[in-house]
Parts: structure tokens; sequence; C-alpha cells
């Protein structure tokens, strides 16, 4: 039996008649941390929007748990979401509510837990990104990294079965990259959840995920465990992961001809 | 050729394109409507905009129908006594006042000071992902940002105009009786006797009622509807204030129409 609890099957999905997605397949395994890497533009962050049902496919599936996203309602749908969390690239907190309030949201708004067990929970959540002590403080009093672990623990508020992460490094600093870093593999164990991250770094990524999907072209390129990707011989993987300039991914956008354009 | 089928071509776009927000407009108020209920169960939220939108518009209100109330003491003196009924400068003010320049103008200064702030805070909660982040926490933001800040500008606008109101016929006073001369108990009196509760009051709250819902529903649908730029924001924040100006302008005609005929 298939211990995944995301899978993606023949997804396509596009803007207008410009297809972004042209049959991704992918399976999350309960209890992992899987990455999807790909290029600026590759349509990774619109994987998460599918697997969250913000979106809906051109075709295919995201079934989550075991039930197909696109099919559900409303109501449905929401459902879903309550067994998701999400960190969003930039935080998304909500700039009117402190810090702990930020964390309570969820809390509030899914649960009637009693004020004092509220407090005690929200706490805990903080302790454990290391931001006790910042529960009073405002979000625009935050750094970027900062803001990131608040989100990180109002994504984990109601200790869901997967979390999802949306560029959890970009911008941050290599001390504030290496306590996130720590904090999605530690967290993950802790509560037994499920990660998929977002990313275009590599480094860190490779340092603790436990399966990688790089996704080019609107397809999977590449997949398999961290070690595997090293060992890769497929050009695409190869520039990626060594970030070189030449390769099959161009460095020019589609153009027109030097001719046309110059008139030569 | 060219050029004239292009020229039809904009107008279709255009209109096609005005359409589809209208209908989008529509439709927001339509699920407000819907997530009222729930908003409703959590109605500190819809108190603490009443005090954004309301209580934090008082200022300008105040200040604002003070000076209307002593230009149109001044006015509408200088224009009476040329007829010999300068004492009918009260009934003047206060018509004037309840039944048109409370409500329109009330709306027109609601809609520069707190439409514009709410389009701006909702397109920049989209821009900063706050109202997807929420969509992601299974709460409904139309229900938890949208609906109470819709309500607190229904509550709110007709109890500015009245304040607008009052303060205006406070402010002919002050011109009409201290400093022109005009005697106080005709002022008052005449004030007392012309104005009528149902067609004057009540139709001035109709209107400030229905601009407290164009307004609002404008200023949060062009917020939620912005692109989620520093553009996007800037623009829908102009087109609030210009589709609410314009919206208010063309509602009193057609209200006043109706009052005046029903």
């Amino acid at each position: 039996m298939s211990n995944s609890i995301i899978s993606i099957k023949d997804l396509r999905f596009g803007y207008g008649s410009r297809l972004l997605h042209k049959g991704i397949d992918m399976e999350f395994q309960r209890g992992k941390v899987s990455a999807i890497m790909g290029g600026s533009g590759s349509g990774k962050t619109t994987i998460l929007r599918l697997i969250g049902g913000q979106i809906k496919p051109t075709s295919g599936q995201v079934e989550v748990d075991g039930t197909i996203v696109h099919k559900q309602d409303r109501d449905g749908i929401y459902r879903l979401r309550r067994k998701m969390g999400m960190l969003f690239q930039h935080g998304a907190l909500f700039t009117d509510l402190s810090v702990f309030e930020n964390v309570a949201f969820p809390m509030r708004e899914h649960t009637n837990l009693p004020e004092n067990i509220i407090k005690d929970l929200v706490l805990l959540k903080l302790n454990a990104v290391g931001l006790r002590g910042a529960a009073y403080l405002m979000p625009p009093e935050l750094s970027g990294g900062m803001a990131r672990r608040v989100a990180l623990a109002r994504a984990i508020a109601l200790d869901p079965d997967i979390i999802m992460y949306d560029e959890p490094f970009a911008g941050l600093d290599p001390i504030s990259m290496a306590v996130i870093c720590d904090l999605i593999r530690s967290l993950n164990d802790a509560l037994g959840a499920t990660s998929i991250i977002v990313t275009h770094d590599v480094a860190e990524t490779f340092s603790f995920a436990d399966y990688i999907y790089f996704v080019a072209d609107g397809v999977v390129a590449a997949e398999g465990s961290p070690k595997q990707l090293m060992a890769s011989k497929l050009p695409f993987v190869k520039q990626f992961i060594h970030a070189e300039k030449d390769g099959p991914v161009p460095f020019h956008y589609n153009a027109p001809s030097m001719k046309e354009d110059f008139a030569l | 050729m060219k050029t004239l089928l292009n020229f039809f071509e904009k107008i279709g776009n255009s209109v096609s394109s005005r359409t589809l927000r209208l209908g989008a407009a529509t439709r927001l108020f339509i699920l407000i409507l819907i997530y009222s209920a729930d908003s409703f169960k959590r109605i500190h939220l819809t108190i603490r905009e009443v005090y954004f939108t309301g209580v934090m518009s008082l200022v300008i209100i105040i200040v604002s129908a003070f000076f209307v109330g002593m230009v149109l003491g001044l006015q509408g003196y200088y224009t009476l006594q040329k007829y010999g009924s300068s004492e009918a400068i009260g009934v003047l003010v206060a018509l004037s006042l309840v039944r048109e320049l409370g409500p329109v103008v009330t709306a027109l200064l609601f809609a520069g000071r707190a439409g514009t702030a709410i389009t701006a805070e909702i397109g920049l909660m989209k821009a900063t992902e706050q109202l997807s982040a929420m969509e992601m926490m299974a709460v409904s933001p139309v229900a938890r940002i949208i609906a109470p800040r819709f309500w607190a500008g229904v509550i709110a606008m007709p109890i500015l105009a009245s304040i607008f109101s009052m303060v205006g016929v406070l402010g002919g006073y002050v011109v009409a009786v201290p400093i022109i001369g005009v005697d106080e108990g005709a002022f008052w009196s005449q004030m007392q006797a012309n104005v009528d509760f149902r067609f004057d009051i009540v139709n001035g709250l109709i209107k400030s009622v229905v601009f407290g819902i164009a307004c609002t529903i404008i200023a949060l649908f062009e917020g939620y509807d912005a692109p989620p730029t520093a553009e996007g924001v800037s623009r829908a924040t102009t087109r609030t204030v210009v589709t609410s100006s314009l919206a208010i302008l063309a509602l009193d005609f057609v209200l006043t129409s109706f009052m005046i005929s029903g």
C-alpha cells in the first residue's frame, strides 16, 4: 500500500493558452521532507497553490489524503486546508495583529479552546521557533528571519498533517537560513508531519530533504534523494546544482532574431 | 477602415471589462450578505471597524460641516434679505443640510477618507499575501475582513451624516444669529415649523444609508480586485474616490427624484 499523503497525477495547468505544467506526476510520502526545485517561473509555487485548492488544474488531479482537491466544494476545500499549514514567501503575517495574536489566529478561528489554554499553546509554538520573547511585538518590528519563524509557528498552530513552505530561505542571512533549515526538519519529525518545500536554494535543501523533484519545462525533469541527484548526469540537474551558466536552461529569454531587432 | 475597427474594438473592450467588473462587484456584494451571519458572530470586528471608519472620520466631518453651515448661513442671508425673508435662514440651512448636503458631502468625505483607507488596506493585504494566508487557514477573508468593514460603513454613514447636519446647523446659527443678528427665536422656530421628520429627516437618512452601501462596496471591491502591486493598489485607491463620487452624485439624483415624486 502506498504511503503517500499527496499524489499528483498527470497535472496540467496554464494561464490562457500557455501551459505552465504539461503533465506532472509526484508522490509525497508521509513523514518525509520533500522539496520541489526549479528555476524562477517554472511553476513551483503554483504546485503548492494547486495542492491547497487555491486554483484548479486544467486537467489531471491532485489527491490529498485520498480526496481529490479540485472536486471539492468550498466546505470540502476548507476541511482539507485544516490538515495543512503553509508558510508564505515573506511570512504573510497579519500586520494589524501582534505576534501572539498571529499565532493564536487559527486556534481562535477553528477551536473553542479557553483563553488560558490558547495562551499556553501559543507560547509553546513560539518557544519551538525560539521567539517566545517576541510574543508581544508587532510584525513590522521583526526582521525577515523572525517574521518567517513566526509564520512557521502560525503554520503549525493546529498541528497540521502537511506543512508547505514557499521559498522559506529567500532573502535570509546565513544564520537565519540555518535556523529555518533546522526548524523545518525538527518540526517535521516532532509533529510527524509531511513537509513540502518549494525552493531554488540547492545547498540548504540538499542538506536536509529526503526527496527532491526538479521541475523544468512544465514536467518533472528529475527526481530522487539528494545523494542520487548529486550523482545525476542529467544536463539540467548538473547545470542547476552547480549553478552553471551554460547548459539546457538558456541565458536569453525567447526573443526575435538579432537581425530583426537591430534591422541588420 | 482599420482605425475605425480599432475604435469599435476599444469601445467593446471597455464596455466588456466594465460589465465584468460590475458583475464581480455584485458577486462580492452577494458574498458579503451570505457571510454576514458569520461576521456578526464576531461582532467585535465590526465594532472595531466602526471605530476606524466612523470615529476616525469625525474630525473631518465636524470641521467640514461647521464651515459648510457657515457658508450656507452667509449665502442664504445674502439672497434672502433681498426678498425680506432673512428670518427664513434657519429653514434654508436646515433643509439644505438635512435633505442634500448632509448625506452628499458626508459621503464624499467618507469616500475620500475612509473609502481610500479601506481600499489601500485590503489591496496591501492582498499584495502581501495576507488574504491568501487566511484562505489557506480555511478562514474566509470575506467573513473575516470584508463583511465587518461593509457593515461598519453602512452603520457609520447615517450617523456621520446626522452629525454633519447637526454641526452644519450650528455653523449656520453662529453666522446668522450672533454675527449677522438674525432673531434667534425666528431662526429656530421657523426651522422647527418647516422641517418635516418623515419627508426631510428620514429621507436624508435613507440617502445616507444608500450612499454608505455604495461607498463601502466600491472601496471594498476596488481593494479586493486590485492587482497585487504598488501601482495596482495606487490605481485602485484613485478609482475608489472617482467611482464613489460619481456614484454618490448619480444616486442622489435618482433618490431625490423618487422622494420628490413619491
